[in-house]
């Protein structure tokens, strides 16, 4: 096979999402290209064996993944009610791995299951492969003279299942090993049981020749693009383009922030970082969070905030404030479902236009997303590589996806990224310095406190163009307005061209694909199966100079997204003589290649 | 370098209406940053929204009016990103205990080294004319025409509260007093509350009237000093005492040569003492003030440095050990810049 998707799922205590990450990094390893997608329950500990407590790991690995995959080969459920939600995930073809012990009469009514047959109830189609292996029981035995305490060895089932997995797709065990020794090096007395159960894990595949054949995932021959690899989360890719972006701009790195979902691990991870000299600040709200933000830019530091859609909605003033003030900032919003509390475990692209009007008076800021989790790395640093350098607060959408997801990263090294020059003051305003003193580019200076001769007063009221001081004046207040919209606008100057991507072969020339952000993957998946071109954005204000030129061309313009059609109204509002159509999903879920597909062909 | 009052002051036109309070803190304040002696280009202003967030457009230091509420989550991102300037919040008491509660108590909590002055004319007077969180119950304003039906709140006890470990009381009219509490505001290491009493000559005129004239100012008033007697009084005829006959003891009024005159002690970390002595003559209700404006109050109205915890005996200041904690990591830890962080991955 040229790729293979497969889905681990249990309780939400089950280790799924470690299990999960441990066999992608291995096939990573292997050369394989991944996608993952972890789908967590919203609940921290839903009760065991229940359908809310449901915590699934998705991977999607081999030759041209381009997403974690539409439906698993193979699906791993832990229990009864894993495989119950999980049914809509596999297709005719599917293997089925499962827990045979956590399918008792009371599993099945944990599971609201209605008879005690669950695979005839589920109507799993006879084509589907059930392979039922004792997986409790089976790591008892092995675990049987570890000494841990009944519970831990319970617990150690998804090395077990991990091991069967690793012989299933052959995958030798020993970087796993490698892994586990480095995870529990805090607690050196449980790499040996888990290395155990996970070796008798695959032996049982091996010796016991299950009832299913092991299946070859063709090596993966394309090219290799040099360097070093890793697989790497969103969250984290977002924290470390930062970091990196405050080395390279010779700033200090102020993170103010507020925990949410699904936006935290990046407040998590800077806040390990402090030997780098990163500063966190975890605020006592939102507003705070955005707030000590503009603080320390205002003072000349790298500031950036991280949040999610309600956290957005919460900040929105502060954002204009920054607007207003012209300093740097980067707001990094993770999207989740929403409206209000909305699905916050859950993907969704629905905070685009609250990134891109969602203040009061004319507020324009840059917008732009990230489009894999890897490149999550790329726009945290151009994102502050803007904001450094043309004094604006930038938006940075990611989401769910992106946050939890991993890629593979193509390790940079500090010196391979581009410079980034903050924009500073010129020697001959000492002493003449005013905030509204720009430079050709209608940029404005930075001076902050500390420097002599620079001293003044910024503010969120309106200023005068020329002595920087509060004006009212009507005429003033419009030559201000647009400075600070042509301020945003100039930097369509300082971004790439939008870029039309093409499958290898190409069997329909008149239409176009249109995408942004996360669902990138699943649109080059689906132009691939339709043989169409897709433009698919990261910069969305301003957007890229040749936009209208791309957009032209084509007879046909499919707008997908992960909302009721925002980008596409934004699209409409900037160019109303193209016609455009929109297809849209709004499941909490990443895009099944296939609908788009369906959508697209008319059927 | 000497520096002087005119140093710190900017080259706008200052536009609180003539009579406001805030003149005499715009002044005291210049003058009590020419004495502190931080050169201008070291110092940050920071403001909310209202009258008294417009202090720092006459002030010659960095300044920023930023939004309602949030001067104090601004400051604090100043201050712990920056702890060698030295910053300033400018406040009402609508920006600061309404709209801008949360930060103001988290400010006070984490102690970071903040000057916060707290203009307090118990009304919104940029507004025009509301009722603020300082009026009290039963205030007629313009969005209480049939008076309020809330309590108010006493600063000095939510700085407490939060755990603060510095709060004085000023008096507009008092320009000696309200330098030396922002001198001493500036030199305690931590967040540094002053109540500044202001008058609004537009929608409140007269509210601090009961202590603001100077003709019995004396006897309703009492300026606190650490490790002086508390004594006041025209004549300093009169002291303060505690009187342990009930089972909290309370303070009262004793002649100055009683042997129970307490000492003020503004360096305790138990802040008992420091409430009783700031709530006295606080009245909740408006009929409580008239009756106090009328007849006078049992106690006297507490000014100066009432509170001033040195930080070794309280808690570092929030800035100081958020850099400290910084520069320790940065000595013991391995990672250190971003290509060093890249080793600490798994990679192939």
């Amino acid at each position: 096979m040229q790729s293979v998707v497969v889905r681990f799922v249990g309780d939400s205590g089950d280790g799924m999402q470690l299990t999960g990450n441990l066999f992608s990094s291995l096939s990573a390893i292997l050369g394989d290209e991944i996608s993952t997608f972890p789908d967590f329950p919203a609940e921290i500990r839903a009760p065991q064996g229940t359908l809310g407590g449901v915590s699934g790991f998705q991977v999607h690995l081999g030759k041209g993944v381009y997403t974690p995959g539409d439906k698993a080969d193979v699906l791993v459920a832990m229990n009864a009610a894993a495989l119950k939600v999980n049914v809509e995930h596999i297709h005719a073809h599917s293997i089925v791995i499962c827990d045979t012990d956590s399918f008792t009469a009371k599993d099945l009514e944990k599971a609201l299951y209605k008879t005690d047959n669950p695979f005839t109830e589920l109507a799993l189609p006879e084509s589907v492969q059930v392979v039922p292996v004792a997986l409790t029981s089976l790591t008892k035995e092995s675990l049987k003279d570890s000494g841990l305490d009944q519970k831990a060895i319970v617990r150690s089932k998804n090395m077990f299942a991990l091991g069967l997995v690793c012989w299933l797709f052959d995958r030798p065990i020993e970087n796993a090993v490698k892994f586990l020794e480095d995870k529990f090096k805090k607690k050196p007395a449980l790499i040996a049981p888990n290395v155990k159960v996970l070796t008798d894990g695959y032996n049982y595949g091996q010796n016991l020749a299950l009832s299913v054949n092991q299946i070859r995932i063709e090596a993966n021959t394309s090219v290799k693009s040099e360097g070093r690899h890793a697989s790497i989360a969103g969250n984290k890719a977002t924290a470390w383009g930062l970091v990196a972006a405050a080395e390279k701009a010779g700033k200090k790195l102020f993170l103010g922030s507020y925990p949410i979902t699904p936006a935290t691990d990046i407040l998590h991870e800077l806040s390990t970082l402090k030997s780098c000299g990163v500063m966190t600040v975890q605020a006592e709200d939102e507003i705070a969070g955005i707030c000590t933000a503009i603080g320390a830019s205002f003072a000349g530091d790298l500031a950036v905030t991280t949040t999610s859609g309600p956290g957005l909605s919460l900040k929105g003033e502060a954002l204009g404030l920054a607007v207003m003030a012209e300093l740097p900032l980067v707001v990094v919003d993770v999207q989740r479902g929403g409206p209000s509390t909305g699905l916050p475990t859950k993907t969704e692209q629905t905070d685009l236009l609250q990134a891109l009007y969602g203040r009061n008076g004319e507020c324009p800021a840059v917008v732009m997303a990230a489009s894999t989790p890897a490149n999550c790395f790329d726009f945290a640093f151009m994102a502050a590589k803007i904001a450094l350098e043309n004094m604006t607060p930038v938006v940075l959408l990611t989401d769910t996806y992106l946050a939890n997801g991993t890629s593979i990263w193509n390790v940079p090294s500090l010196n391979g990224l581009p410079e980034i020059h903050p924009q500073g003051v010129l020697e001959e305003h000492k002493g003449q310095y005013n905030p509204a003193l720009r430079d050709e580019n209608g940029v404005r200076y930075w001076a902050y406190p500390g420097m002599e001769g620079y001293n003044h007063r910024n503010i969120g009221l309106e200023r005068d163009a020329e002595k920087g001081t509060i004006s009212t004046n009507p005429a003033n207040h419009e030559k201000m307005t647009l400075a600070r919209a042509a301020k945003v606008k100039q930097i369509e100057n300082r971004i790439p061209y939008l870029n039309v991507w093409q499958p290898e072969v190409v069997t329909d020339k008149e239409t176009l694909l249109v995408g942004w952000g996360s669902t990138e993957g699943h649109l080059r998946a689906a132009a691939t199966e339709l043989g169409c071109s897709l433009a698919h954005f990261n910069f969305i204000n301003p957007l890229p100079r040749n936009t209208r030129q791309v957009l032209e061309r084509y007879k046909r313009i499919v707008v997908c997204e992960l909302n009721c059609g925002q980008f596409v109204a934004y699209l409409r509002s900037q160019f109303p003589e193209i016609k455009m159509e929109q297809f849209n999903r709004m499941e909490g879920q990443p895009f099944q290649v296939s609908d788009i597909v369906s959508y697209v062909k008319g059927c | 370098m000497i520096m002087e009052a005119k140093d710190f002051k900017s080259d706008q036109y200052v536009r609180f209406c003539p009579g406001c309070g805030d003149h005499a803190i715009a002044m005291a304040l210049q003058k009590a940053m020419a004495e502190i002696g931080v050169p201008a280009h070291q110092v940050a202003v920071i403001s909310g929204i209202g009258c008294s967030s417009r202090m720092p457009h006459y002030l010659a230091p960095y300044g920023f009016n930023t939004i309602h509420g949030r001067g104090a989550a601004i400051a604090t991102g100043v201050k712990t990103s920056h702890p060698e300037i030295t910053v300033w919040q400018m406040t009402g008491d609508g920006d600061c205990l309404a709209i801008g509660g949360n930060h103001f108590i988290h400010s006070i909590r984490r102690n970071v080294d903040l000057n916060i002055c707290l203009f307090n004319n118990r009304i919104y007077g940029l507004t025009k004319g509301q009722y603020s969180p300082t009026s009290p119950k039963g205030f007629v304003s313009k969005s209480s025409p049939f008076g309020t039906v809330e309590r108010p709140f006493i600063p000095a006890e939510l700085c407490f509260g939060a755990r603060g470990t510095f709060f004085a009381r000023t008096l507009d009219v008092d320009m000696p007093t309200t330098v030396k509490c922002m001198v001493a505001a500036n030199a305690h290491k931590g967040a540094s509350l002053i109540e500044c009493l202001v008058n609004c000559v537009i929608f409140n005129n007269g509210t601090h009237n009961f202590i603001a004239d100077r003709e019995t100012r004396a006897d309703r008033t009492i300026l606190l000093e650490h490790g002086k007697k508390m004594l006041f009084g025209k004549e300093m005829d009169k002291g303060l005492a505690l009187d342990y006959s009930t089972v909290i003891p309370h303070l009262i009024v004793v002649p100055a040569d009683d042997e129970r005159v307490l000492t003020h002690d503004a360096q305790m970390s138990d802040p008992t003492l420091h409430r009783m002595l700031a709530l006295m003559g606080q009245p909740d209700t408006v009929e409580a003030k008239a009756e106090m404006e009328a007849n006078g109050s049992e106690l006297p109205i507490a000014l100066g440095v009432i509170r001033d915890v040195p930080a070794e005996a309280s808690c570092q200041p929030y800035d100081q050990a958020v850099n400290e904690q910084i520069e320790q990591l940065k000595a013991s830890g391995k990672v250190h810049c971003f290509d060093e962080l890249t080793h600490t991955l798994e990679t192939w």
